[in-house]
């Protein structure tokens, strides 16, 4: 039988994370919650997760960012998904398709709130290569 | 630093010269804050001179009556709208009196009489720039504050789009039985969905209830009412959340002790005060709810709670709006981020003064000082 896989979901919005957690749970993952970059920081050991799902604007508007960074420090073959809920409203159209783009922003692909499940599965496995 | 540009249409030389030697280059200073820097254009008849003021961004006009081609007041007729944008002086030797009044009502400013000294020249124009100053200031005041609205409605937005997405998130997932055909098992979106939607219910009260407070100034009755009647009636309303997690709230407070206020914005005030003591409170917490009047006739209002308090870096934005404290402790907290904004405001009417103090997992004391009836500003 295949191993549970672990995502460490980081968001600081309580109903984000219960909606992408029932998700997730669904589709047969271990979750790890963070609500804050500093809590995800310190969760990823026992089990170390396998994948990142990163809420972009957390406490500060670039919070995701130093977050992606700091886990690709720790954990480099750990690819990170950001999701982003504000990405037409604030005009922070951006994509991590180029290796100009992924040098700066440490993540691994890009979902726009509200994410759905299929979605998130698909990029999960794609990333995960299963 | 700031420029003035002025034109002078004389037929004279001297005339355009003696304007531009006395005024060109010239920084006019105004409450020590402000600088004029003065540069001067010259036309020597009325179609230059029209055609510079169409082209060009002038502030004020010295106009000669009598020009070859048109008087001044023909001038003023070419300038159409753009007359109204400018300060016009008439430089005149032969004003009548009917022509000053016509051309007052065209839209001139004021007169000098030819001949003038430098100084009167100096004088007339200073009076006219700090005129234009004002005017300059305004407008920038009123686009300071049309960008306090454009951003105050954009927060609001988010803040109303915020609880929709939540709950349409929730839906999403019953639709598609994320969780099996169980309705059970759905126990928490629902609380949720309702959670977030009662969030949006009060935002709009309370921003219905700011809306009111902002226009409706001439509405307000003062009247002296007994402060410890308004108090009992907040803890009554407050009650049935506050036995929901058997939290008690205690009055304490002379048998009379009036206000001048309106009925209206004091229930408000008291709501808010008590209302929040409730729900940031713990579980079989305290509120206490003190009124008095101090020696000098101030009222004080304070309302203590035993709840999760604050730190003092939460504390400093907890009078902006929309600024709502986000952590662990406040999730199933419903609130808009409006209440003590509102209260501020409140207070800030009756010359009132706010202020807090909080201790995290301690709890958190309001306190309202508002002075003696006379001062408050009477109702027009």
């Amino acid at each position: 039988m295949q191993q549970v896989k672990t995502v460490l979901l980081v968001d600081d919005d309580h109903d984000f994370r219960l909606q992408q957690k029932a998700m997730l749970e669904a589709l047969k993952y271990n979750v790890v919650e963070a609500e804050s970059a500093a809590v995800a920081l310190g969760k990823l050991d026992n089990p170390t997760p396998d994948i990142a799902i990163v809420d972009l604007m957390m406490e500060e508007n670039d919070s995701g960012f130093t977050l992606c960074h700091n886990l690709k420090k720790r954990l480099p073959d750990m690819p990170i998904i950001m999701v982003t809920g504000v990405a037409a409203e604030t005009g922070l159209a951006f994509n991590v398709k180029t290796r100009e783009e992924h040098r700066w922003i440490k993540a691994d692909a890009l979902l726009e709130k509200p994410v759905r499940a299929e979605q998130l599965q698909q990029e999960i496995k794609k990333l995960l290569k299963v | 630093m700031n420029k003035l540009h002025v034109l002078v249409i004389d037929d004279e030389p001297g005339m355009r010269m003696g304007v531009e030697r006395t005024l060109d280059g010239q920084k006019l200073e105004f409450w020590e804050t402000d600088i004029l820097n003065v540069s001067v254009e010259t036309a020597g008849t009325g179609a230059e001179g029209v055609e510079k003021i169409l082209n060009g961004k002038i502030d004020i006009l010295f106009l000669d009556y009598k020009l070859p081609d048109m008087n001044g007041i023909e001038i003023i007729e070419k300038l159409g709208e753009r007359a109204k944008d400018l300060i016009i002086i008439m430089i005149t030797a032969y004003a009548s009196i009917e022509v000053a009044i016509e051309a007052t009502r065209k839209g001139a400013y004021d007169f000098l009489p030819k001949p003038f000294t430098p100084n009167e020249l100096r004088t007339v124009t200073r009076k006219a720039a700090e005129r234009i100053l004002l005017a300059r200031k305004n407008l920038q005041l009123a686009q300071e504050k049309k960008q306090v609205r454009f951003e105050f409605i954009r927060v609001l937005g988010h803040e109303l789009k915020a609880p929709l997405g939540a709950v349409e998130g929730y839906l999403d997932l019953m639709k598609t039985r994320t969780l099996g055909d169980n309705l059970d098992s759905y126990a928490q979106f629902i609380e949720r969905s309702s959670l977030r939607l009662q969030q949006m219910r009060k935002l709009i009260v309370d921003l219905l209830d700011m809306t009111k407070i902002e226009s409706g100034k001439k509405d307000r009755k003062l009247s002296p009412l007994n402060l410890r009647n308004a108090a009992e009636n907040a803890i009554e309303l407050a009650t049935p959340a506050a036995n929901a997690r058997n939290i008690s709230i205690s009055l304490e407070s002379p048998a009379e002790i009036t206000l001048m206020a309106d009925a209206g914005e004091l229930d408000m005030i008291l709501n808010n005060l008590i209302s929040n003591a409730v729900k940031y409170n713990r579980d079989a917490g305290q509120v206490f709810v003190r009124l008095q009047q101090s020696a000098d006739q101030k009222i004080i209002i304070q309302v203590a709670d035993t709840g999760i308090g604050m730190s003092a870096e939460e504390q400093q934005k907890l009078f902006k709006e929309f600024s709502r404290i986000k952590n662990a402790k406040t999730v199933n907290i419903l609130g808009s981020g409006l209440g003590l904004s509102i209260l501020k405001r409140l207070t800030e009417m009756y010359n009132g003064e706010i202020s807090v103090k909080s201790e995290p997992d301690q709890g958190t004391t309001f306190t309202l000082e508002i002075p003696p009836a006379q001062q408050v500003e009477a109702t027009a």
